[in-house]
């Protein structure tokens, strides 16, 4: 199935909730989704059975700038053999996105991740600890405006 | 489960004892955790209740650094640190998905040399993979062996680009250096050699009785499971699944060779148990050395370098480029400003992934099967924590 | 003794100072902690094996700082591990040595300048006696670093310092 195809029943199944579809002129075809509905946008690109999106190969935590962060998703199909990019928009002031831990197991990981470096919360996620820094550890040091630390645990941090 | 083991426990007087589950750490230092990975096991006596991995001690930053460098190729040096076994196959994925969002195309030449390069380097990768997996059940010998052939390897790179392990060899727009004089004679010898050692592998650990049962029926990882954990590389062919990179989303010039992705079988034991990760490792040894050696009868002359601005441009956009890496599928999502240095880069790692489905598939084996399940894995912990 | 067996008509006795004695034991069988962090590890592990064979100094890898006397720390040191460094260097028994190995844990290395969560050196938290330099370091490098530490071994003293 072309990201075209994929994109319209997309859009014949949540409406207003795709918010913008970019195929032309980009590298990798996207779909923005409105936040509250990426779990059953995935549960539906995984289950409907001419998509069957079966495999999350990324999920990526980006600090878009003007106090926005996102959220990408690639998706692929093992069995179809297509890909799709899905995008989440969030203000930084409110940055909460529905897990979708349970659509895809390999999320959960991701999102915590994503949790760590960027400080999404991911609504309904089992075990929203951080995966890769100390769970005292200040700030989130993906995001633009991140500074480091003078001192961690008596540990001087700049060199 | 028998009775006897579900009754409560009493003592000779009668008494009733109480049984609870025990909390044991392994790592962060600990011998057979492939580096710093930190396991919280819950057992209840030998068995393991539930795994709990603890990962970040060796979280090097790379997306930070990427993001501060001033020029894309200064990102390379950090891709190698990723996964300091397998670094040409880092490279070469960073470097494809630049190019992909330049538009670029880079010389014949520079294909070839790269083929050349990350299948040598899957080599060595899987050779310490297995090497080490043998150390971690109890066998010393076979890690001497496959250190040995490794070192050959190493030869070969040191001979092109002047380091053993970390190469900053494969550059956005083609190769650092052209290979040096010498250097196909030199490999087609070293396939000829390699070719025989597998066999003396198989005979050393591959079919070796105890090795067999401690790895076979141990830790089986069903295709489904796998897939939704997001598996990739030899883990996911392991399970059954009949799935390479290289062949079914083809980059570089993989689809000009002839070979075959190897999956395991279950000959010792279910499909998708450790042993059959083990041997996935070994059979495709062989077929690297099939690319190998065709690539090198190929290679054409030309440049090594692509005509492309010292300081390199990307119009904004983003691509996610996956590659097949030793140990599996590692993407790299990178988002261009229109700057000289990227907005974010995003790496997918292999192992990171893999790593994820460890405590599905250690719940309910023994504290001893913990290692030998591990150890299939084949992690980097420089690649998981990046 | 190989040479020199049953070649005595007597038994023998060797003078030599209590220092001697003691720092040639000491140096002679350095049984290194196997602490490989990141990438230098796997250059630890490839001096250890088969080609370079780092036994021939005396040296083998302890899985336990209670048996080791030299903890090589292979790798990049960060902050969420540099608080198990400390302990399991408190953990190992005296005399103890500590080699760095690779410009990460000598200053940071590569990640000096935005590595939030690297330790910008080892000995930030722990003594260090020798420093490997190299990114990573060859084989060669260490083993070089390892006879500077058997060359420091040497010229210690039971003596206390008169200032």
């Amino acid at each position: 199935m072309t990201s075209q195809e994929i994109s319209e029943k997309l859009k014949a199944q949540f409406g207003d909730a795709i918010l913008e579809v970019k195929i032309d002129g980009v590298l990798d075809p996207y779909v923005k989704v409105s936040p509250l509905s990426v779990k059953s946008v995935g549960l539906f690109l995984r289950d409907n059975p001419d998509i069957q999106f079966d495999y999350l190969m990324c999920l990526s935590g980006v600090d878009n700038g003007k106090d926005i962060l996102g959220v990408v998703y690639h998706l692929y199909s093992m069995t179809k053999r297509h890909k799709i990019t899905i995008k989440v928009d969030v203000p930084k002031a409110q940055a909460e996105v529905p897990s979708v831990q349970s659509v895809w197991a390999s999320a959960n990981w991701h999102e915590r991740e994503a949790y760590d470096m960027v400080g999404i919360v991911f609504t309904g996620h089992p075990d929203l600890r951080r995966i890769l820094l100390p769970d005292d550890y200040p700030g989130y040091p993906l995001r633009k405006d991140f500074k480091v630390p003078e001192f961690y645990q008596g540990m001087k941090v700049p060199y | 489960m028998p009775d006897t083991l579900t009754a409560p426990i009493k003592t000779s007087t009668g008494r009733a004892l109480r049984t609870e589950e025990m909390v044991i750490n392994m790592g962060p230092q600990h011998p057979s955790t492939h580096g710093v990975l930190r396991l919280e096991l819950v057992v209840d006596g030998e068995i393991v209740v539930d795994v709990i991995p603890h990962i970040g001690y060796l979280h090097r930053c790379f997306e930070k650094h990427a993001e501060h460098m001033t020029n894309y190729q200064q990102v390379i040096p950090y891709c190698d640190r990723m996964d300091y076994v397998a670094a040409m196959n880092m490279e070469l994925g960073y470097a494809l998905a630049v190019e992909k969002l330049l538009g670029i195309k880079v010389p014949d030449r520079v294909e070839y040399i790269r083929v050349i390069m990350a299948e040598l380097q899957r080599i060595a990768s899987h050779l310490i993979a297995a090497g080490t997996y043998g150390l971690d059940i109890g066998a010393f010998t076979p890690f001497l062996y496959m250190f040995r052939d490794r070192e050959r390897i190493l030869d070969l790179f040191e001979t092109t680009c002047g380091a053993r392990l970390l190469y900053n060899y494969i550059w956005v727009g083609g190769v650092s250096h052209d290979l040096p004089p010498g250097f196909i004679d030199k490999a087609k010898a070293f396939c000829k050699y390699f070719r025989p050692k597998i066999k003396e592998y198989n005979d050393l650990l591959t079919f070796n009785e105890i090795f067999v049962k401690r790895t076979a029926n141990v830790g089986v990882l069903p295709a489904d499971v796998a897939i939704a954990y997001g598996c990739s590389g030899p883990m996911l062919r392991g399970s059954g699944v009949n799935w390479d990179l290289r062949r079914d989303d083809p980059y570089s010039i993989y689809d000009r060779f002839q070979w075959q992705p190897q999956i395991g079988k279950g000959e010792m034991g279910t499909v998708g148990d450790c042993w059959d990760r083990y041997i996935v490792r070994i059979r495709e040894m062989e077929q690297s050395i099939n690319i190998i050696e065709q690539a090198l009868e190929q290679i054409p002359e030309g440049d090594v370098m692509s005509a492309i601005p010292k300081r390199i441009r990307p119009n904004a956009g983003e691509v996610y480029v996956r590659t097949e890496s030793a140990r599996g599928e590692l993407g790299y999502y990178i988002i261009s400003d229109g700057s000289t240095s990227p907005y974010r880069v995003k790496a997918r790692s292999p192992s990171f992934v893999n790593l994820s489905v460890l405590p599905e598939i250690c719940r309910g084996s023994m504290i001893a099967d913990v290692v030998a399940i591990t150890g299939s894995t084949d992690i980097v912990l420089g690649e998981v924590d990046r | 003794m190989g040479l020199l067996d049953k070649q005595f008509n007597n038994s023998n006795v060797i003078i030599t100072s209590l220092d001697n004695l003691l720092n040639w034991a000491r140096l002679s069988s350095l049984w290194q902690m196997q602490f490989g962090l990141a990438c230098c590890a796997i250059e630890m592990m490839a001096t250890a094996a088969s080609h370079y064979d780092f036994d021939r100094f005396g040296v083998i890898p302890r899985a336990t700082p209670r048996q080791s006397d030299v903890m090589i720390v292979a790798g990049t040191v960060t902050l969420k591990m540099a608080s198990r460094i400390k302990r399991l260097y408190d953990q190992m028994s005296e005399p103890r040595y500590v080699i760095s190995m690779g410009s990460c844990s000598n200053c940071g290395g590569p990640y000096w300048e935005h590595g939030y969560h690297v330790l910008k050196g080892v000995d930030r938290v722990i003594p260090v006696d020798v420093y490997v330099p190299g990114c990573p370091p060859r084989p060669e490098a260490l083993m070089e670093g390892l006879i500077k530490l058997q060359e420091k071994i040497r010229n210690e003293s039971l003596v206390k310092k008169t200032t």
